[in-house]
């Protein structure tokens, strides 16, 4: 712990700790906690019930209501539309309340606490996995750089967390479960952690230590100090809903628009479309996927809509998952905040070994499935 | 009072700083919020989420928007 002055005792950090306007700081939470588990109880109860009904009620509109014929072009779309846009908004408000409350055990500092001193091997391990759940902004890259190389961090391990931490996205796994189903879901986290995993042990090794700015390593800290948040019960919950206004709120129009792209596919559109130049027979479509995807930039609810669009005209799963993780993993935006830190020689050692492990996953799954 | 919101210039940098401005117009207070953006007067600060809000040298919040609100209720405390 930070030996800080006193006063900041009862408030550590001072950003998350006072919620209630007018209630002391260091008043108990407790007093909130029933109430709020009840509010919460009722909250899933409503979620189930809606989830629940959403199937028949689009079955209802779309062929009784609106009198759309089964099987009609324009009756599959709209169906498709009118359940799948429920369905992905319940799940995404569902995720992004718990990665919400997950999140608020895992600050940055207490991430750094955890992997200060680890090896390497299973320090990238964890850096990947911790990456998945630490809340992180590409435009914190560099204060999160240097404060994982001054406790003594290895590279690779703080490369392994600054890969996964962009790349294997809640919300990209949301849509991905809501829209493709759990394998497509399942693949997207295995492959996106291997990658963080072996690209951050890959470059520990190659020892390119000397190509980060000198000025970072002259700020060197003996220790790794965090301070916990005492949120208590109602304090998660809060977070958690606080993350699903910022969030849900944030992306609701890519997700309407993915799903809006994907109806007019399930409707109209032939399979097979993309087949001949985006199947598995062409080999070059993957690294033509990644050298695209690289400097384009977007979150990960906006690639989704292209996703699904690639996939529904026949575009083979590797491809475009190659794509998705070249577009969402490596952006342009975070390698010039980057540059700050690290020298060209690095950038590029970064950017080429992570592209190489995108390219690997791509080939594979076109091999495999 | 010294105020300063630390950031490298990204969009929710600015909204804080916005909003920092409005609490101290609020709340009437003389002061000027300050604006850090060059990354090496950061890492001094120990700061490892942008943006962050410091009061009289102290990081009082990091890597959260806080809204005025939230912003007065610190800069009375």
């Amino acid at each position: 712990m930070s030996t800080s002055e006193a006063d900041t005792d009862a408030k550590p950090v001072a950003c998350c700790s006072n919620p209630w306007d007018g209630v002391k700081p260091g008043a108990p939470p407790r007093s909130t906690t029933l109430p709020t588990a009840v509010l919460l109880g009722l909250g899933l109860a409503a979620w189930t019930a809606a989830y629940a009904i959403i199937h028949p009620l689009a079955d209802w509109l779309s062929f009784g209501a609106l009198g759309l014929s089964r099987g009609s072009h324009l009756g599959e779309a709209v169906a498709f539309f009118l359940y799948d846009t429920p369905k992905v908004l319940l799940l995404l408000v569902l995720i992004v309340f718990v990665v919400g409350i997950i999140r608020s055990f895992f600050t940055a500092e207490r991430t750094r606490a955890i992997l200060a001193g680890r090896r390497e091997s299973f320090g990238n391990v964890l850096a990947a996995l911790l990456g998945v759940v630490t809340p992180f902004c590409s435009c914190s890259a560099v204060p999160l750089f240097i404060g994982f190389v001054e406790v003594g961090v290895p590279l690779g391990v703080t490369l392994s967390f600054l890969i996964s931490a962009p790349m294997v996205n809640e919300i990209a796994l949301v849509l991905l479960f809501g829209l493709f189903g759990w394998k497509v879901a399942a693949l997207y986290l295995v492959t996106g952690l291997t990658i963080a995993i072996v690209a951050g042990f890959t470059l520990g090794r190659m020892k390119l230590e000397r190509f980060v700015e000198a000025w970072v390593y002259e700020s060197m800290k003996a220790e790794a100090t965090f301070e916990r948040e005492r949120l208590g019960f109602t304090g998660r919950v809060r977070k958690g809903l606080e993350a699903v206004r910022e969030i849900v709120g944030k992306v609701w129009p890519w997700v309407l628009a993915g799903i809006a792209v994907g109806a007019g596919i399930h409707g109209y559109v032939p399979e097979g479309l993309l087949a001949s130049f985006m199947g598995k027979s062409a080999w070059w479509s993957v690294p033509a996927a990644v050298l695209i995807g690289v400097p384009m930039y977007s979150n990960a609810a906006g690639i989704i809509p292209i996703v699904e669009a690639l996939l529904g005209k026949g575009a083979a799963l590797g491809t475009v998952l190659a794509f998705m993780m070249a577009v969402i993993g490596l952006s342009l935006p975070e390698i010039i905040i980057l540059r700050k830190v690290l020298r060209p020689q690095l950038i590029a050692a970064f950017v080429g070994v992570v592209a190489t492990g995108i390219l690997l996953v791509g080939w594979l799954f076109n091999a495999l499935i | 009072m010294r105020i300063q919101v630390l950031g490298t210039g990204c969009a929710k940098c600015k909204q804080l700083t916005a909003n920092a401005e409005r609490a101290v117009a609020e709340l009437g207070l003389a002061v000027a919020v300050e604006k850090v953006e060059d990354i090496r007067e950061i890492v001094k600060f120990s700061v490892m989420s942008t943006p962050a809000l410091v009061v009289d040298g102290k990081v009082r919040s990091a890597g959260k928007v806080l809204a005025p609100e939230d912003v007065k209720a610190l800069l009375r405390a």
